[in-house]
This record gives structure tokens, C-alpha cells and sequence, in this order.
């Protein structure tokens, strides 16, 4: 026994040795679901995207404006004073051009993911992921504006917003 | 093989800190509890610490102040990952970290946002992907020495370009790979370490610290938790110079780039200058201040909570002169280790001396 465990033992599972059988492996759905509370800022942004308007809040302590809109500011650790209606246009921050998806699958079509910094905002960014754009006219400061899902079929989610698209040079 | 090396058995631990990232890895719920046995815990005062890839630094800051506070003589620290029991691959675990309401839907991953955050370092400072390549050469060739490196090799800055696009401008040699791992460290008291060793290895200064969870309200270019929980750690290390004061640093590398990045958060250099030293070789094992001497996460591998703990390994071994032929020369006096992780937004920090 004591030999089996040499001086670095550790044997790295693959995913063939679940396919053969070779190791114990579990699969479950445990069937459970969860809902979250938004609370008020969150409940709010939500909503708006669903009229197709991105909304934050803003802190007049330390001026600044909060997105996704929150209820309380982190900074000032107060409550916020009120909401402020942004453009569904902004500024592409940082990128990335994804050949893998959240579970490291390799896609062929890339998807981009964007930071962007939203227009009316002072440079506070939120996750998305632009659309019908080449790969290859991605840059940062790249102007993009909001697509929207036709309005029967949005749902008060982030993805009310389908993709951002490039506003053309200038 | 720690308790071992210091020539102790586990009735001479008088508490266990356990680091371990999350569940979702083993899908084992609180497996904290589940491994307390293997850490050498039953019936002892134990628990466990979770800061995300910054865990395996936080662990040992967690077990300084445990025996710190006066409360324990001795804290025996263990770090562990298994990440190969994650199929078809432990990238899927993290969907679940992102705010639920507004960046999970959006089906990301942490490749995405590393990938992000390594193209904005870029854009800012005008630095390439040629540049931060060399980074893997090193920490890569580094691991040539380490006898538990998963990853070691001799590869050229053209391997790294010409590997396969994950998500650019992430390729396949520019990120560590998923790794199984452990490591294990004895923190004693004073005198309590000068009964079990005449080498004690200090732990000179701590600090840790995390951002805003809002990630868009942060510009990833910078690290700057990173440089406050640095700032804690040197100011109670008495360090003012960290440039020119620490001789080894083992800063968190699980991307080429964060080696980078995270060694401007440690203020081994001013902003957007990482770069050049790498160039100038300055960082190489026998350079004026290695990093990554270890191979680091690209080299030794990257099991996530116990990577950090690898690199605080690392610095004991080369400060007492016991790093075989990754000993880097010239009797190297202190170093810095650093992890990093969560959202994007931890930073953990030790400084250890002799």
C-alpha cells in the first residue's frame, strides 16, 4: 500500500476515463431553482431594458453615476439620490474575440464580448457582447449603439438587448 | 512531506487553515468539511479560507494571523485543488460567479474576461502580444526544474504567437493549464519556530484586498487592489522600496500577461514598465530580480487554490538556499508572493524573509 503512494502522487481524471467507465462519476440534476430578489435598483434598470432604455442611478455625494443601477452607493456607503436616464450608445472599452464558449467548448463563429462604456454614464462600462461586426474592425474606442429585441419579446433581461453594433466611423 | 520536513507530527499542530476554491470544482458542497481529514484537522481548530485564485496566498496571510494573535503556537496551512473531477471541463464551473442578473445570461467566461482585461492592459500602455509571449518562455522553461511541474518546456515566443486563438488576444500557451494539486507549510511562533528549525523563513508582512464586484466601474488596465494589499504587506515588512528590496518575487501568473500586470501591482515597477524588464531580462532566474522562479502557474500548473501556497513554497525554498537547480544566485535575502482572483478583483499578498 505504501508503495502505491509514491513521493507526488495525484492521478488527473479525463474525460475518458468517465466515457469507459474506468472511475466512479456522478452525473445529477438536482431539479432546483432559484429566484433572486432584484431589489429596487436592479428591479428598475430591469424594467427599463425592457421599454428598451438603459437607466442608472446616481450618488449626488460623490457624483457619481451607478451602473447597472443600484440602490446604494458603495463608495459614499449611502443611499443613492436618483435615476438617471443614459443613451443606448457607447464606447467599446476593452474586447476580446472568443473562439471558446463558458464551458471552453471551441465555436467557430466568434462571439465578442465588449466592456462599454455607456454615452452619459462619465466612462462606467457594462458587459455585452457586440454583433454583426467583423472581427477584424473591433478596436477600443470602437462607437457602438444598442440593438434591441422586437419589444413583444423582451422580458425585462440584459439580453432585451440583442447585441451592440458599430455606428460607422466618425 | 511539510510536517516531515520539519521533523513534526500532526500532534504538534495546533490549528489547520484550509484553502480550497470553489465547490462547484468537485461539486461537492462545503468541501471545506469534506476535507478536513486529509488536511490533518479532525478534533483541531480548523477552517477554511476562499478568496477565489487568491486563496493560495490568503491561506497562509489566514495562518500568520492565527499564530499572530497569540492564540496558536502553530498552524499547520494546506492548500488543494482538483480540477481534472470537473468535466467536460472545470471552465463551465464558473458560470455561476458572475451577477446573475446581468452578466451570467450573457453566457461568460473567465477566459472572455481575462482576455479583456489583457487587452486593455495592452491598448493603455501600447505593449504587444509579442512582448507578454516571453513571460510563458520563461515561467515555461523555469518549470524544467520543478519536480511537480505539469507543464514544463522549451518553447519560443513564435510557439506562444502561433498557438491556437482561445479568445483573443488569449492564446493557447498564454494561459495555465487545469491542474490537481497540493501544497502544505508549518507557520510556528518565534519560539516555537526556533525550537524546530535553526532556518526559519519570516513571514515579514501580509496584506490582501478586493475591488467592487461592479467590474464596469473599474478600469481593468491596473491592479490597484492588488497594490493596496501590497502596500499593507510592505508597510508592515518596512519595505519602501520594493524594486530594489525584494530579491525574488513569485507574482500570480495564470495568463502570460498577469505576471505583468500583477508585478505593476506590486510596484516592482512603475506602470506599463513590466514589460522591459522582462525584455531586459531583468526577471530571468539569474536577472536582478527573478520572477517566477518556481515556472510558476504556466509551468508547475495552476490548481487554483494551491498555486498561490506553491509560489510561498517556492520563496522558503530559495531563501534557505534548498531550491535545487531552480536556486536562484546570490543568496537571496527576501521575496514577495502574490495571488490574485475572484471577479477579477482580489489581491492577496505575503512577504516572507531571512
Amino acid at each position: 500500500m505504501r508503495n502505491e503512494v509514491g513521493e507526488l502522487p495525484g492521478v488527473p481524471l479525463t474525460e475518458k476515463d468517465v466515457l469507459h467507465k474506468k472511475v466512479l462519476s456522478t452525473e445529477w440534476d438536482p431539479k432546483l431553482k432559484w429566484a433572486w430578489d432584484t431589489g429596487i435598483g436592479y428591479g428598475r434598470y430591469l424594467n427599463e431594458l425592457k421599454k428598451g432604455r438603459i437607466v442608472g442611478s446616481k450618488c449626488n455625494k460623490c457624483k457619481r453615476v451607478l451602473l447597472p443601477a443600484r440602490a446604494f452607493c458603495e463608495l459614499c456607503f449611502r443611499q443613492v439620490d436618483e435615476w438617471v436616464h443614459l443613451k443606448d450608445t457607447g464606447t467599446v472599452n476593452t474586447f476580446s474575440i472568443a473562439y471558446t464558449d463558458w464551458v471552453a467548448r471551441r465555436i467557430k463563429e466568434p462571439r465578442i464580448p465588449a466592456m462599454i462604456e455607456i454615452d452619459g454614464s462619465g466612462g462606467v462600462a457594462i458587459l455585452h457582447l457586440l454583433g454583426a461586426v467583423d472581427p477584424k474592425q473591433v478596436r477600443v474606442g470602437l462607437r457602438v449603439k444598442a440593438v434591441w429585441k422586437p419589444e413583444s419579446q423582451r422580458e425585462g433581461a440584459i439580453t432585451d438587448i440583442l447585441h451592440w453594433l458599430p455606428m460607422g466611423e466618425g | 512531506m511539510a510536517l516531515d520536513s520539519c521533523g513534526m507530527t500532526l500532534d504538534g499542530i495546533d490549528c489547520v487553515v484550509m484553502g480550497t476554491a470553489p465547490d462547484a470544482f468537485d461539486m461537492i458542497h462545503m468541501k471545506g468539511e469534506n476535507l478536513i481529514d486529509g488536511a490533518g484537522a479532525w478534533r483541531k481548530p480548523y477552517m477554511r479560507g476562499f478568496v477565489g485564485g487568491g486563496t493560495g496566498v490568503f491561506v497562509v496571510d489566514q495562518g500568520w494571523y492565527h499564530v499572530a494573535s497569540g492564540l496558536f503556537d502553530t498552524c499547520l496551512v494546506v492548500a488543494e485543488e482538483k480540477m481534472s473531477s470537473c468535466l467536460p471541463h472545470p471552465q463551465g464551473a464558473f458560470i455561476t460567479i458572475w451577477d446573475q442578473f446581468t452578466e451570467s445570461p450573457l453566457g461568460p467566461s473567465l477566459l472572455w474576461m481575462f482576455a479583456m482585461e489583457m487587452t486593455r492592459y495592452m491598448h493603455v500602455h501600447g505593449i504587444t502580444e509579442r512582448e507578454i509571449a516571453m513571460v510563458s518562455v520563461k515561467n515555461k522553461k523555469n518549470a524544467m526544474d520543478h519536480p511537480a511541474a505539469q507543464l514544463p518546456a522549451e518553447i519560443t515566443v513564435e510557439d506562444v504567437l502561433n498557438s491556437e486563438v482561445m479568445a483573443w488576444p488569449v492564446k493557447r500557451l498564454d494561459v495555465s493549464p487545469s491542474s490537481d494539486g497540493a501544497v502544505a507549510l508549518v507557520l510556528a511562533a518565534e519560539p516555537a519556530a526556533k525550537r524546530i528549525t535553526d532556518k526559519p523563513v519570516w513571514i515579514e508582512g501580509v496584506g490582501w484586498c478586493l475591488d467592487t464586484f461592479y467590474i464596469g466601474h473599474r478600469d481593468l488596465y491596473y491592479p490597484r487592489y492588488v497594490e493596496y494589499a501590497a502596500r499593507q504587506a510592505y508597510e508592515m515588512a518596512g519595505i519602501n522600496e520594493p524594486s530594489k528590496e525584494i530579491d525574488i518575487a513569485e507574482p500570480y501568473d495564470p495568463f502570460d500577461y498577469k505576471e505583468l500586470h500583477n508585478a505593476e501591482g506590486l510596484l516592482l515597477c512603475g506602470k506599463g514598465e513590466a514589460p522591459k524588464l522582462l525584455a531586459d531580462g531583468v526577471t530571468q532566474r539569474t536577472g536582478r530580480q527573478p520572477w517566477c522562479p518556481s515556472g510558476g502557474a504556466l509551468g508547475v500548473g495552476n490548481a487554483i487554490a494551491a498555486t498561490g501556497t506553491m509560489k510561498v513554497a517556492e520563496l522558503f525554498w530559495q531563501l534557505r538556499g534548498e531550491a535545487g537547480k531552480r536556486q536562484v544566485p546570490g543568496k537571496p535575502r527576501r521575496g514577495v508572493a502574490q495571488a490574485w482572483g475572484d471577479e477579477l478583483q482580489v489581491g492577496t499578498v505575503i512577504v516572507v524573509g531571512i
